[in-house]
């Protein structure tokens, strides 16, 4: 159990840094919707579900799709 | 000189923060409230979930704060789409044309199937939210989900009077229980109703009312931002074939 958490918080870590990084912005955006989604995931662990919802439907899918939709508005390569 | 002092001031900061850091005893509650609130929740509010006890009823006048919020956060989006719309036009040509692909055949129909499985989930999320983790917020954010999916899938478009309409409506619900409750009790969103057995659907007095209102504001205010910056992209779709 513990030694998932672990796993969990370093991909989050990985997703968080890539995402600065990208130049591409659209991976730059999935890379960000990961760490959103394993977020939801961190707060069900830690007994947070009504957390964990809002997390997982705003942060990882309504977000992420609004910034795809700004991304084919203006310029894809930073 | 100007970076050695600006040094000197971080430094100055960092070591109050970290100083009064050390003060804060980790690992032991010093507040009472939340004791309270777990083992009054119930008894006090009626509302088994006793994150929608603290959400609705003990910090009830916050949550219109945060309708509030979302509300403006919306009409500022809509604000910024409108003036882009306008630049847009004249700076059409210069950019490049870039190809619109049609959705595939399983994105169309597996969204048009899931659209009412999706609806009926979110409803059910912020009915039971006064039982179940969930709510109001969640629930309205499932919905928009569902109808980003329909925006996906194709053409199908929403009636943007009667999305506006819903969201007035629903914020107006909010405040007129919150009225009633000034009025009979004199504190405003003041639980009026019975609060029934616990663990019920029909229990806790005003939340579920809440609760419903909150859904609909939430996911028609959600749904308007998705229907204002995907409405060009189908123009575009439309005009090119």
């Amino acid at each position: 159990m513990v030694v998932f958490v672990i796993f969990l918080v370093l991909v989050m870590l990985a997703g968080a840094i890539s995402a600065c990084i990208f130049k591409d912005l659209l991976n730059a955006v999935i890379a960000s919707g990961i760490v959103s989604l394993l977020a939801a995931v961190l707060f069900y662990f830690l007994q947070a579900p009504d957390v964990a919802m809002a997390e997982a439907s705003i942060g990882a899918g309504l977000v992420t799709a609004i910034f795809v939709i700004a991304i084919r508005k203006t310029e894809r390569k930073e | 000189m100007r970076k050695f002092i600006s040094l000197l001031l971080v430094g100055i900061i960092a070591s109050g923060i970290t100083l009064s850091l050390f003060k804060i005893p980790f690992g032991t509650s010093k507040t009472k409230v939340g004791n309270y609130y777990l083992n009054k929740g119930i008894e006090q509010t009626g509302a088994v979930n006793i994150v929608t006890s603290v959400v609705l009823n003990y910090r009830g006048f916050d949550t219109l704060g945060e309708v509030t919020v979302l509300f403006i956060a919306a009409l500022g989006l809509g604000m910024v789409t409108l003036t882009f719309k306008r630049e847009k036009r004249e700076k059409r040509e210069k950019r490049e044309k870039r190809e619109i692909q049609p959705p595939s055949f399983i994105l169309s129909v597996g969204s048009r199937f899931l659209f009412p499985f999706i609806l009926l989930f979110g409803a059910y999320i912020f009915l039971h939210g006064h039982l179940s983790p969930g709510g109001g917020f969640q629930g309205g954010a499932i919905i928009a989900s569902g109808f980003l999916l329909i925006y996906l899938s194709g053409e199908r478009r929403i009636n943007k009077k009667r999305f506006k309409l819903t969201e007035s409506l629903a914020g107006l619900v909010f405040l007129i229980i919150g009225l009633i409750g000034l009025y009979f009790s004199g504190y405003f969103l003041f639980n009026f109703l019975p609060k029934g057995i616990a663990n019920t659907l029909f229990s806790a007095g005003i939340i579920p009312l809440i609760y419903i209102a909150i859904g609909f504001k939430v996911g028609a205010e959600l749904a308007g931002i998705i229907d204002g910056l995907m409405e060009e992209i189908q123009k575009e779709f439309k005009a090119q074939n």
